[in-house]
């Protein structure tokens, strides 16, 4: 029995004909903030799904506390809602405010009583600086707004582990840094996170671990001080090159 | 010219205002109850013909959700594509040799046809309705764990309610005007009333004339109420700050369940009150 808290084995994904992701191996350990570096097209936004169990491995196998969450074993949705999940385009439920979406999850699925619900929501709404828009709806709110609602969201399931799927590309330049802000602040908390981004800052700055990946595999992994200075690949240097001096 | 119209239609109104107030509630009656059975009807559908299927499903569930598909679409199919007039007729008359009893009361069987019918067009607006939702809203829904159910229950349906609340207005509108058709199997509704009245005094405009004010009153003030719901549906149109103060005061009973103290506070800070 190992100690991490989920482990990608031998993880392919084709999309008929098209091999996105191949033969992806790497663990994910408590406290670990782990970026996923890559060109666009790498298959890093597949990856992701395919851990949340929005896309169906082709083969390979998603180990959960060590146990196979692919296999139809363990319920899905129970899985999800220790493994959450923040998308780039938000995903706020349209129909309900900014408190009820935070709410939702707990009461449906974790069946949390209303009233801890409403706390647990305010508690985790409060520390994204969301609390005082708890009666707004998402169309009313800015983009950088969202996303830390959708983190707050996320957070009142109180996951194991956060994934987030570029969670500031859809966002204004001038947004980006609150809910960058967010997301360090998660990590000195000592969250554990798996992020795909393009914002090399964060990776270099904030994370653990760099995952890089070109055209469905896992070119290099290691500490961002290694991958940053002196990575082994040429492609990941290649790649380094290109997007630091952009 | 119109002295002679006001007088005969207050001579018709004297003589038979209650027959034509009949007419107009049983015309009321049957296309509200049928309408709301036929968009029961139609939520139904719609979410059967939506339930997700991949190859990985075992083969029952696959064998299954494609027998109920191909029954929808005929029933879908079969209503639409019929005049509703022969349905009535069909079904009245076509009770005694299927199930050899008659159906003789005529509320049910027109309550039937014109739910059955409803529900037919409702089926696709449904399933448009749930197609049009943005994936990501159940994408989403999965993300905090729902189920099937529950991501439909709570975030694609009531979306769907709102966006075909239009479709359902016109489901409405088109039910008054044609429940007209429930003639032909003895049920008495407002154009009924008509027919008999002028038939037996021969005032075919004054009656003419207070049917078209009945009709567009019943249609109208739908109109008017659903504008009102839809409104509703889309909810406030802005919202209130609230103070940050008294939510912390009410979020500070929560305590997390673990070792985590946060150091968020910093960023609270920086953000109370909110930027915008
Ligand atoms: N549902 C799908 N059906 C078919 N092909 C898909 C599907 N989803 C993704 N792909 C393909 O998989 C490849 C990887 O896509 P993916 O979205 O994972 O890339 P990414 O690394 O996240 O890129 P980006 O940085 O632009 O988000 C792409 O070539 C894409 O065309
Ligand atoms: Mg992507």
């Amino acid at each position: 029995m190992s100690g991490h808290i989920l482990e990608i084995r031998h993880l392919s994904k084709a999309f008929g004909s098209h091999a996105v992701l191949k033969d992806i191996d790497f663990t994910v350990d408590k406290g670990d903030v782990t970026t996923i570096i890559g060109a666009s097209g790498s298959g890093k936004s597949t990856l992701l799904r395919c851990i949340n169990l929005l896309e169906t491995l082709t083969t390979g196998e998603i180990l959960f506390h060590g146990q196979d969450v692919t296999k139809g074993k363990i319920n899905p949705s129970a899985y999800r809602a220790k493994v959450g999940m923040v998308f780039q385009s938000f995903n706020l439920f349209s129909n309900m405010t900014v408190l009820a979406n935070c709410m939702i999850g707990q009461q449906k699925v974790s069946h949390v009583k209303k009233e801890e619900a409403r706390q647990r929501a305010l508690y985790y709404l409060n520390k994204v600086g969301m609390a005082p828009y708890i009666n707004a709806r998402p169309d009313q709110i800015s983009g950088g707004q969202k996303q830390r609602v959708a983190i707050a969201r996320a957070l009142a399931m109180e996951p194991e582990v956060l994934l987030f799927d570029e969670p500031t590309s859809a966002l204004d330049p001038e947004m980006v840094g609150e809910v960058l802000d967010v997301m360090k602040s998660l990590a000195k908390d000592n969250m554990t996170m798996l992020v795909v981004t393009h914002e090399m800052a964060f990776a270099r700055d904030v994370s653990t671990h760099v995952v890089y990946m070109a055209d469905g595999v896992i070119e290099e992994e290691g500490p961002p001080a290694k991958i940053f200075t002196n990575p082994d690949n040429q492609r990941t240097r290649e790649f380094l090159k290109r997007v630091l001096n952009s | 010219m119109f002295a002679q119209l006001i007088s005969d239609i207050g001579s018709l109104w004297a003589k038979y205002g209650t027959v034509y107030l009949t007419g107009i509630s049983n015309t009321l009656i049957l296309s509200v109850v049928a309408t709301l059975i036929g968009c029961v009807i139609g939520f139904f559908c719609g979410i059967l013909q939506t339930i997700p299927c991949g190859p990985a499903d075992p083969f029952l569930k696959k064998a299954l959700l494609k027998f109920i598909r191909i029954i929808l679409r005929a029933y879908v199919e079969v209503f639409r594509g019929t005049p509703m007039i022969l349905q009535a007729v069909f079904i009245y008359y076509g009770m005694p040799y299927f199930f050899g009893v008659s159906f003789r009361d005529i509320w049910t069987v027109s309550i039937i046809v014109v739910s059955v019918n409803t529900g037919a067009y409702m089926a696709e607006s449904v399933r448009g309705g749930i197609m049009s939702i943005d994936p990501g809203q159940s994408e989403g829904a999965k993300a905090v764990g729902m189920n099937h159910w529950q991501t439909m229950l709570y975030v694609i349906l009531p979306q769907t309610l709102r966006n075909i609340m239009p479709q359902i207005g016109n489901n409405y509108i088109i039910n008054v005007k044609d429940t007209s058709v429930m003639f032909i199997i003895g049920f008495s509704d407002f154009f009924a009333v008509h027919k008999m009245v002028s038939g037996a005094v021969f005032k075919y405009f004054p009656s003419a004339f207070m049917e078209m004010v009945g009709y567009l009153c019943l249609t109208l003030f739908a109109s008017f109420l659903l504008r009102k719901l839809e409104k509703k549906l889309a909810g406030k149109s802005d919202y209130e700050l609230v103070s940050t103060d008294s939510l912390v005061m009410s979020a500070g009973t929560y305590s997390l369940p673990e070792d985590a103290v946060s150091p968020f506070d910093e960023i609270s800070k920086d953000y109370k009150g909110g930027k915008s």
